[in-house]
């Protein structure tokens, strides 16, 4: 096997609208896939044909070598989902749901019982391990999920948002934890995420979806390098005494591509070449101007997203978000921009 | 996938789920209630005729002779005896008519003007029961009380009346008055009361819904939380999930069909008159023949709520049609038909025949074909519909 996920024209219908449009994307063996897109871009539609659960309109897709229509059975076999809504049931232990899966997958007892011993090991949950998982925080109960999902060690793991809604903490638990199953077992890993930092973080490559279409597909880096080329450098700045002469100036030089006046004092440019910086800092010296402060940014996911479909994915995330955590929100939005 | 896999990834579905269950502890305190209130209230809301105790009953004498006065006499002796009725004096049918009004008497007794002279002139004398329709099942136990007493009143006077003209002893005068009387020899034992009639019913009414409400409720409630999808993407056979929350809602189906039971014998004196275990195996075999339509409602509803609206919809007009709590041959020739279609009709009189005329296998063979091809046919039609709607 050397391809962990094939799609041909898979495509799904409801009615009217084509949450999944003609997807075709191979996944490679034990690589971290990432599925990019804001709320109601096809992601879940796509992810729950692949482990079975929704036929496909149109099209084929083969999972860990199998046909998801025609070997249905054998694709089960293969796969482990972690889906956006926790598959647990609360009233039982973290033990308990463990077994219970384990015997679906026919793991004989003594693996069974010695998986679950490391599995809650590694996720540091062996104390809470004949607790009731109704009893359990969302962060612990997320790493449950996450371990049940592994119980039957899949080849082809399926993560659905695995960090929607967690804290800071368990989301970095976490993500370390998804990076550390993929290079450990070799599992390949799907997974979707509308957090542009998450997929930048574990991606090897990410395919950005987009009203159910495949919009863009490569390395987070390469899909950095969409917007203008490698040497292009952003620049946070702020300047005191800004004045339009100075932004006049600035929007002359020929190595800057782009001025955004954030506010009175506050500019975002975008320049080009090795001596973009240099060219910055003169221009703006030249002009008396005084840097309080300067920060060099690194174009994102989310300035990829907003180039290629023209439209901003936040917006759009938070009332996601404000959905699952009542108001609350998933951490500063700077966080989506790397320093370098 | 063999057999032998399908039911061992069901049994420990089942596991799963009644170990939810027995943690559920609202749950499970409502699931011994249910039952109990079940039959509390049937026990109790139907009226018999010890619901008339001391009914005030108004009397009015408006004959002045004295036949009249010994007619009244005599029947307020009777009333006071039997503890039926306690009779108020009143002045005539317009008096008696405001208080039952009033809400002070339930009926009353008019002893005409004419009465004495009739009697005396040789004409029959009538006697007017002054009855309340708007309380229909009071006033039918009332008015059959007061004729069956006016009546026995009649006879002894008759007696009197033909033993002193004819010279006859009491025995040879009711003979010749009442040529004729009639004795009821049951087929069962003892004395069945209303109650033997509804338990079967009931027990059978309670098993089933758990099961058909149950399981829509199981399966789409797991589908709304989206645990479903844990067995769905798992490598079991979907007939596994089916029968692992069957196995599950027929046992508590089947534990509360026993606390009915129970308290059936123990509380309200109901016997067992057939064999215990065909009972339990008919109690089974009623669950099956519903499991397919509790996995149809399943498979159309989109959601919880819908499962439940559709249950309800189908599940009252069953309850009353199926002879649980009425006779079918009661009922208007149509609706009989409706009735002799619903599979709950067929496992209530086979539960019927079985615990009250202790009815073996060959005397339920009907019921037991229809009630095992209902369970076969759902069953054949709802399993696909189940599988392809789980892929929408």
């Amino acid at each position: 096997m050397v391809e962990a996920i094939v799609t041909r024209n898979l495509t799904k219908k409801f009615k009217d609208l084509v949450a999944v449009d003609h997807v075709n994307i191979d996944v490679k063996k034990g690589e971290i896939f990432g599925l990019l897109g804001p709320n109601g871009a096809g992601k879940t539609t796509l992810i729950r044909m692949l482990c079975t659960l929704l036929a496909p309109t149109e099209g084929t897709a083969k999972v860990a070598g199998y046909d998801i229509i025609k070997e249905d059975g054998k694709v089960r076999e293969h796969i482990g989902l972690v889906s956006e809504k926790m598959i647990m049931y609360d009233r039982l232990t973290a033990v308990e749901n463990l077994k219970l899966f384990g015997k679906l997958y026919n793991i004989p007892k003594d693996t069974l019982e010695k998986r679950t011993h490391k599995l809650l090991k590694l996720v540091h949950m062996e104390k809470w391990a004949k607790s009731q998982i109704g009893t359990y925080s969302t962060g612990m109960k997320q790493r449950i999920n996450i371990i049940r999902a592994l119980l039957s060690v899949p080849d082809v793991l399926f993560m659905d948002e695995p960090t929607l809604g967690l804290d800071p903490q368990s989301t970095t638990e976490i993500r370390e934890f998804i990076k550390r199953i993929n290079i450990e077992n070799e599992t390949s890993i799907i997974l979707t995420t509308h957090m542009m930092v998450e997929a930048d973080m574990l991606c090897d490559r990410v395919g950005i979806i987009d009203r159910g279409k495949i919009v863009a597909l490569d390395t987070p880096r390469s899909l950095k390098r969409i917007i203008g080329g490698e040497d292009v450098a952003s620049v946070d700045i702020e300047i005191p005494n800004l004045t339009n002469e100075m932004l006049e100036a600035l929007r002359n030089q020929p190595t800057i591509v782009s001025v955004v006046r954030e506010n009175e004092t506050h500019l975002l440019i975008r320049a080009k070449g090795e001596d973009a910086f240099d060219d910055i800092i003169d221009t703006i010296r030249a002009r008396n101007g005084k840097i309080a402060f300067v920060k060099s940014l690194e174009p994102s996911l989310e300035d990829v997203f907003l180039h290629i479909t023209g439209r901003e994915m936040r917006a759009e995330v938070s009332s996601k978000v404000k959905s699952f955590q009542g108001g609350g929100r998933h951490g500063p939005p700077a966080l989506s921009r790397r320093v370098r | 996938m063999g057999a032998g896999d399908t039911l061992r990834h069901s049994l420990w579905i089942a596991w799963k789920d009644l170990l939810d269950l027995w943690r559920n502890r609202m749950a499970m305190v409502m699931l011994i209630l249910m039952p109990l209130f079940m039959m509390v209230m049937v026990g109790y809301i139907f009226p018999t005729e010890s619901a008339l105790e001391n009914a005030d009953v108004g009397l009015a004498n408006e004959d002045d002779g004295p036949l009249g006065i010994a007619f009244a006499q005599n029947l307020t002796y009777v009333s006071e005896e039997s503890g039926l009725m306690s009779l108020k004096d009143s002045t005539g049918f317009d008096d008696i008519k405001q208080r039952i009004r009033d809400g002070e008497l339930a009926g009353g007794v008019v002893i005409p003007s004419n009465f004495s002279s009739n009697l005396e002139s040789g004409t029959q004398a009538v006697v007017e029961i002054v009855s309340d329709q708007s309380n229909p099942q009071i006033s039918l136990l009332l008015q059959g009380i007061l004729t069956k007493v006016i009546e026995q009143m009649g006879t002894w006077r008759a007696i009197a009346n033909v033993s002193f003209q004819l010279g006859v002893n009491s025995s040879e005068a009711l003979a010749i008055v009442k040529p004729y009387t009639v004795e009821t020899r049951g087929i069962v034992p003892g004395n069945p009361s209303y109650f033997d009639f509804v338990a079967p019913g009931i027990m059978a009414m309670t098993v089933m819904m758990s099961v058909m409400t149950g399981l829509p409720h199981a399966i789409s409630y797991e589908k709304e939380f989206g645990t479903l999808d844990g067995m769905m993407v798992a490598p079991i056979g979907r007939l596994s999930i089916i029968l692992g929350k069957t196995i599950a809602q027929t046992s508590r189906g089947l534990i509360q069909g026993l606390i009915v039971l129970g308290l059936a014998v123990l509380i309200f004196g109901v016997t067992i008159q057939g064999n215990f275990l065909l009972l339990l195996f008919l109690l089974i075999l009623g669950v099956l023949s519903f499991v397919g339509l509790g996995i149809l409602i399943t498979s159309v509803a989109r959601d919880e709520q819908t499962a439940s609206m559709a249950m309800m919809t189908l599940m009252f007009p069953m309850m009353f049609l199926s002879g649980v709590f009425f006779p079918i041959q009661q009922m208007p020739v149509f609706m009989q038909y409706i009735a002799w279609s619903l599979p709950l009709t067929y496992a209530t009189s086979a539960l019927r025949k079985v615990m009250i005329l202790g009815a073996d296998v060959q005397s339920i063979s009907t019921e037991l074909i229809v009630l095992i091809t209902f369970g076969i046919v759902l069953l054949a039609v709802a399993v696909p519909i189940f599988k392809k709607a789980m892929k929408k």
